[in-house]
């Protein structure tokens, strides 16, 4: 079928058809083939993006490229000075931040209350003690303050308050879950931990889309030492940036070599990650998939009816190649070449708009989902995967009407007969 | 060179059946031109489509240099009708998208003639037509003569053993028709061999020999004197 003469003569009969055909026609045949592709690619894409930028969130804003964390069955990092020391001497890492981790109650209404039927109106939350400078060069936390300021180091009796815990932001109240209301910046709330209560001033409300940040309370981390009594510097999460380009289970390996992992967990940003997270990336990749073979299904539609309409109101010239002695299968050949065509240019314009103007928009600009800020992930062999599917489709969608049509009878197609 | 054996062609319509051709005998000696006449009906354009490949007889047999059409298979009859037949349809049947010397070149690419050598043939064919000013208009900027000496020159250029032509004048006006008929006569000059559909009488004088046909029958064959 496919030879050479064949395929020489289809491609001669299929570049004079497209290049005398009606620009406006191509235009809009090469218009749908494009949004066939952008289909493909971008509605799979947000949906493993939607994942992926609470993924990335989570890297940025929580855990770093690395993450030392307690064990199981301790209560925080033992020799965590001792690690530190080894982590700040290591040529790969940038910035560095430990925290401290307490469960406490949060208490709003105490002042206000009247009466102990009154019920006081209180909050669980992860009680963080941190450095702030070197949390914010590992986690930008200052660039989430939604309302009032940043701690500064020498900031005591003042905690920024994770926005989840603030009714304004998180108007749920279930019997598992509080929030705390009527708060705001400058308003005194009290902390209780380990029973040790102290009052304290809210200096800014933080809220970034990441659990860990949002359902949060910061305070400084001398502040926190001293409530808690911890005199010996061991702190429960290290947090460790990582230079741009290194390889963060390279970092992890030698943190492992140097016994750390004898005394707490060690992890890239992806180990960190729960299970469920990496099944709802795949479960999301389907449904994507699911959504884009719709628009295949559709494109497929579009070339098969361009062309066989293209072929039925040329079937008398197809009669009339047939009858002049050109080949059948180069007839079609010319048809899948006209399909490839729309398919080619519709795929490189859709590359083009994608890797120029989508994906870097995406990026600087994400999508405001309620629980991340979705990106575009779309990976070159995914997309080169789904452009060969396009081809593909739109071949077949395109050979099938002109076998239809080439397979008439020549002099029933001459005359225009049926 | 062509000898038509018992040629029936039935056309079905639901019940209805109609015996268009009804056991036509002919022979066509190389070189003769010869004019198949007619009344509307009489089945004339059918007997050339049988006789030229376009289309499949009910019965009998064509013969063309001693070989049975019938037994070639559809994509062998192509290649014949590419490398053995030319045609000048009625309505000039070129293709629009195409310019005059791509038309013409077209089967001579198919044929693996290299493209260099195929547009140097079809500028020659259309030059010797008077075609050489307008070799890269596209048919709609062509008149209706000037169609009908590119169909020509697409049917000559491959240097065909039989020109088949049907109604070749039937849409052109009277000094086109002259210019094609004078065309066919020099080709016959040459050598060629023609068969040609025509229902008038003027222009079936350029033929050497008339064949009458009515009611799908041969009922009249007369030798003209040049």
């Amino acid at each position: 079928m496919f030879s050479l003469l064949n395929i020489r003569i289809g491609f001669f009969l299929a570049k004079r058809q497209i290049r005398r055909s009606s620009i406006w026609t191509t235009i809009l045949i090469i218009f749908v083939m494009f949004f066939t592709f952008i289909n493909l690619v971008v509605v799979s894409g947000i949906l493993v993006g939607l994942i992926q930028g609470a993924i990335v969130a989570v890297r940025s804003h929580y855990t770093s490229d690395v993450i030392i964390s307690t064990l199981n069955n301790k209560t925080y990092i033992e020799s965590s000075p001792e690690i530190m020391s080894i982590v700040n001497s290591l040529p790969q890492v940038e910035a560095v931040s430990a925290r401290y981790l307490e469960g406490g109650t949060l208490e709003a209404n105490y002042k206000t209350r009247t009466n102990d039927k009154e019920k006081p109106n209180t909050a669980v939350a992860s009680v963080t003690g941190i450095d702030p400078v070197a949390e914010d060069e590992v986690t930008n936390l200052s660039k989430f303050i939604v309302e009032g300021e940043y701690l500064s180091p020498t900031d005591y009796d003042q905690v920024m308050l994770g926005a989840y815990l603030d009714s304004e932001y998180l108007p749920i109240d279930s019997p598992g879950f509080t929030t705390l209301y009527n708060v705001a910046p400058g308003v005194k709330i009290r902390i209780n931990v380990h029973g040790i209560e102290r009052e304290v001033t809210i200096k800014g409300i933080i809220k970034a889309k990441v659990d860990e940040v949002s359902l949060r309370v910061f305070m400084v981390d001398s502040q926190l030492r001293s409530i808690i009594g911890r005199n010996d510097y061991n702190v429960d999460e290290i947090s460790i940036k990582l230079k741009p380009g290194t390889d963060p289970e390279v970092v992890r390996d030698i943190l492992k070599q140097n016994g750390i992992d004898r005394v707490a967990k060690v992890q890239t940003y992806a180990d960190a990650q729960p299970k469920f997270i990496k099944d709802m990336i795949d479960t999301f990749a389907l449904l994507g998939n699911m959504l884009s073979s719709i628009g295949l299904v559709v494109a497929s539609i579009t070339i098969f009816i361009v062309i066989f309409i293209n072929a039925i109101t040329r079937r008398k010239f197809i009669g009339i190649l047939k009858g002049i002695g050109i080949n059948e299968r180069a007839i079609e050949i010319s048809y899948i070449l006209q399909s490839f065509f729309y398919a080619f240019c519709g795929s490189v314009i859709g590359i083009l708009v994608l890797y120029g103007v989508l994906q870097p928009f995406i990026a600087a600009h994400p999508i405001d989902f309620p629980f991340s800020d979705g990106i575009l992930v779309a990976p070159v062999g995914g997309t080169l995967f789904r452009v060969g599917l396009l081809m593909f489709t739109t071949i077949v969608a395109g050979f099938i009407p002109a076998r239809l049509i080439v397979r008439k009878n020549t002099l029933d197609s001459i005359l225009g007969r049926n | 060179m062509i000898e038509v054996k018992n040629l029936k062609k039935l056309f079905k319509d639901g019940e209805t059946v109609t015996e268009v051709l009804k056991g036509i005998n002919f022979v066509a000696k190389g070189g003769e031109f010869i004019a198949i006449m007619g009344r509307s009906g009489a089945g004339k354009s059918t007997f050339l489509y049988q006789m030229s490949l376009l289309d499949e007889p009910t019965e009998g047999d064509i013969y063309i240099d001693n070989k049975n059409m019938n037994s070639l298979s559809i994509s062998e009859k192509t290649y014949f009708r590419l490398s053995k037949l030319g045609y000048v349809f009625q309505d000039y049947a070129l293709l629009p998208e195409m310019n005059a010397i791509e038309n013409v070149a077209l089967p001579l690419l198919m044929q693996n003639i290299s493209e260099k050598q195929a547009y140097k043939k079809a500028g020659e064919a259309l030059s010797k037509i008077g075609l050489d000013k307008k070799l890269f208009n596209l048919p709609s900027q062509l008149s209706g003569g000037e169609q009908q000496r590119v169909s020509i020159a697409r049917a000559i250029a491959h240097e065909p053993q039989i020109l088949f032509a049907d109604e070749p004048t039937a849409n052109l006006d009277n000094e086109s028709s002259r210019i094609i008929m004078n065309i066919f006569k020099e080709l016959h000059k040459g050598g060629q061999t023609i068969i040609m559909v025509t229902h008038e009488e003027e222009y079936s004088k350029f033929a050497e020999r008339i064949v009458h046909l009515d009611d799908g029958k041969i009922v009249q064959e007369r030798i003209q004197r040049q």
